[in-house]
């Protein structure tokens, strides 16, 4: 079994990031769930989108403390997810930051050295500048796809078994660039 | 073949390989996406009604003229159909009549928490609930079954974990019964008094039928555990987090079926293990069932009434303590915001700086009532901001110089319409304020009668809210630019003061539409650190550390709305 978090703000491309995971165990004749947020979450708000693969997979959900990886997409979203995460499990995160409305209102400060915070509470942590690298690859709106191939080291799987997910998950036109983008993260992973 | 699918989205499949030919239904997460999938195949006559009571009587029709038909709504719309619903139970179908009720169990994205199997025990009507994607499909084929058989609308009862998670689904091939012969019958359509005595004995029996049928059906199994120490019943997720919580040691009796509810599986599970435990988000229902038929569990006593149940709580019961996590500082919060170049700040930033009391209503624009826009007193249900307001003015007169009720394009055709009805007829000084984003924003961006498009794609006459509103009585309608701040605030004042009804339509597209042209983002210069533009709460905008604002250009659309109202002119488009 594996337990996979994808955390983001609300447009960030959480959902596009499970369907290539989903499509990567699919094809490795494994049972998936995946549970989605729609609705008023996605107006800005935290979002989180598990994946689940295994023999046989009951809840969609993922029960606090039982996450293998956590993807997330900006780094306060990192923070709030990480009780998902087991003791030692892994944090891939974008360095991005997208202010929440405390922060922006100045009732809150954003958070500060949020990689030697989630290493002192125990994880490892790959943090990269997806936005950065996206925006390199050919647009900054795959930046969730860098992260997910800054993830695949962890995850595993070949080239061949990555691409097809990519492939089978993404439509047409925009499959050339997510593959940059995906090579991109792959790379710096 | 198998395909990976969002509950709801099962349930559409399930609407094609059952032959099903007509659905309307009004936009609710989480169920939303079954009609939209519905509406993708081409065999599946689909719409979006005005509102769920619409959507349910013209599925009756449907199904009276011998289509199958199918209505969906969120668990809050089945209160807006239940009237119709309650007495298609004693009329019966002719083609099968399915209804989908999705709740929302931890309030995701609703205003409360209903637990709909009430509904099905209240109106008679068996509910059948899916635990997985292809049990929605499978499900929704047998619902139909059932109703044929039974003469009886049935509830396929889902959740917004369920609606929302994408689990494999077998695909089958579409069986399509051919309409059914359409026969005038008043003992059995005509519900006066007379015949609907008739119709309430043939319910009864259907009923008992049905609870004969659920003793023996497949749906509900007993799936014996490797010891006999625990046993669970439960349905829907709540099986799914039970099964994680309590692994293949225990026995579990998976109900399928909710209402009726069977009877000799419980005693049977029951009789062979030491503890039952019957695991149920929301209402003690199973529980009820279970002591009303002698048999003893742990259900409430235990588990709470509240929210969505977590394996962790569940452990608990079998005394497992919580899972040990690092503890970190927990990080600002994140509610969901109106978006970058939404057409609902500008008025809601008025109504803020003018001081007025707000009775809101359900879409995007309820979160005008979060800070810094901070404009909300009241929000209820769909609708309500009309009606509200109305009561209100004739408890406190004089609150009618400092009230607005605040309803989207859809929401008021949904039922604000009747509401405003009722303030030009009873006669209050309501003013409303129609926010006309042209869409069905929160649901994300559904067609309704005032954009031009059906659910199908296909042109529709365009409902206009301003005849509409004179043709309810009210004198004065104004429509004014979401983005003319100024001409907002020259609308409130005016209307506020008139001793009568009126209506402002605040009128702009939804930012997030397609056709929507996005501008370059805008440049501060010279900020004199003043933060009034901070006051209209936009995402793209935050104080640096040198406490001057700044925009972030990968999120600012351009709309503008900052530059005026600084007083210094330092927000400019690039030129």
């Amino acid at each position: 079994m594996i337990n996979i978090v994808i955390a983001g703000v609300g447009g960030q491309g959480s959902l596009l990031a499970s369907r290539i995971l989903s499509a990567l165990y699919e094809a490795r004749g494994e049972t998936v769930k995946v549970s989605e947020v729609h609705g008023m979450s996605q107006r800005g708000g935290s979002v989180i989108t598990t994946v689940r693969a295994g023999k046989a997979v009951y809840s969609p959900l993922i029960t606090d403390g039982e996450g293998d990886i956590l993807i997330a997409f900006e780094q306060i979203e990192a923070l709030r997810y990480l009780n998902q995460l087991k003791p030692g499990g892994t944090v891939i995160m974008s360095t991005q930051r997208v202010m929440p409305m405390p922060v922006l209102t100045g009732a809150m400060p954003y958070p500060e050295g949020v990689t030697d915070t989630i290493r002192a509470a125990g994880y490892k942590v790959i943090a990269l500048d997806a936005l950065e690298l996206a925006a390199k690859a050919g647009s900054p709106r795959t930046a969730n796809v860098v992260v997910l191939g800054a993830a695949s080291g962890i995850i595993g799987g070949t080239d061949g078994e990555w691409d097809a997910a990519l492939a089978a998950a993404v439509k047409g036109t925009h499959l050339d660039i997510n593959r940059k983008a995906f090579a991109a993260g792959r790379n710096a992973g | 073949m198998k395909k990976m699918m969002l509950g709801n989205e099962a349930v559409a499949r399930g609407l094609y390989e059952a032959g099903c030919t007509f659905v309307s239904s009004y936009p609710g997460t989480p169920s939303t996406e079954i009609t939209k999938y519905a509406a993708e195949y081409e065999e599946i006559y689909a719409e979006w009604a005005p509102n769920e009571k619409v959507a349910a009587e013209s599925a009756f029709g449907a199904s009276v003229a011998g289509a199958r038909a199918f209505s969906g709504m969120k668990h809050v719309g089945l209160n807006v159909a239940a009237d119709p619903l309650f007495t298609a139970a004693y009329t019966g179908v002719n083609g099968g009549l399915v209804i989908a009720v999705a709740d929302d169990m931890g309030m995701h994205s609703s205003q409360n928490e209903q637990d709909s199997r009430h509904y099905a025990m209240a109106a008679k009507i068996p509910m059948l609930e899916p635990a997985d994607s292809q049990e929605c499909k499978d499900f929704t084929k047998l619902a139909f079954e059932l109703s044929e058989r039974f003469d009886t609308p049935v509830f396929v009862r889902l959740s917004t974990r369920i609606s929302h998670a994408q689990t494999p689904v077998e695909l089958g091939e579409r069986q399509a019964p051919p309409l059914r012969v359409y026969e005038k019958n008043v003992g059995k359509y005509v519900m006066m008094p007379a015949m609907a005595r008739a119709r309430h004995a043939e319910v009864e029996k259907h009923i008992e039928a049905l609870g004969e049928w659920c003793e023996t059906a497949d749906i509900n199994r007993i799936e014996w555990g490797t010891e006999r120490k625990i046993g669970v019943v439960a349905a829907g997720i709540a099986y799914q987090t039970a099964r994680e919580a309590f692994g293949d040691t225990a026995s579990y009796l998976k109900l399928g079926m909710v209402y009726p509810l069977p009877v000799s599986h419980l005693k049977e599970l029951a009789s062979k293990v030491d503890v039952l435990y019957v695991v149920e988000e929301l209402d003690d229902f199973i529980e009820t069932h279970c002591k009303k038929h002698g048999v003893s569990v742990v259900g409430k006593a235990e588990l709470s009434p509240l929210g969505e149940y977590t394996v962790p709580q569940l452990r608990k019961l079998i005394g497992f303590t919580d899972v040990k996590t690092a503890a970190v500082t927990p990080p600002p919060p994140r509610p969901p915001v109106l978006c970058v170049g939404c057409p609902h700040r500008g008025p809601f930033y008025v109504m803020n700086k003018l001081k007025l009391a707000v009775t809101g209503d359900i879409g995007c624009y309820t979160l005008g009532a979060a800070k810094p826009l901070d404009s909300m007193d009241v929000c209820l249900c769909m609708g309500a901001s009309v009606s509200s307001l109305h009561g209100l003015l004739k408890a406190r007169p004089e609150m009618a110089e400092r009230t607005v009720a605040v309803i989207g394009d859809s929401t008021f055709v949904h039922s604000g319409v009747t509401g405003l009805i009722n303030a030009v007829y009873n006669q209050s000084a309501s003013t409303v304020m129609i926010l006309d984003n042209r869409t069905t924003g929160m649901t994300g961006h559904q067609a309704n009668p005032v954009t031009g498009e059906t659910l199908k794609g296909k042109p529709a006459p365009v409902l206009d809210l301003e005849a509409l509103c004179r043709g309810c009585g009210v004198n004065r309608v104004s429509v004014v630019d979401a983005h003319d701040i100024t001409g907002i605030e020259k609308a409130l004042r005016e209307e506020l003061a008139a001793d009568e009804p009126s209506v402002i339509i605040v009128l702009r597209p939804c930012a997030l539409l397609k056709n929507v042209e996005k501008k370059p983002p805008l440049v501060i210069e010279n900020c004199k650190k003043c933060k009034i533009c901070l006051r209209i709460g936009c995402p793209a905008m935050h104080t640096a550390q040198s406490g001057a604002t700044e925009i972030d250009e990968s999120q600012c659309v351009g709309c503008g709305l900052c530059a005026k109202l600084c007083r210094f002119g330092a927000i400019r488009e690039v030129n």
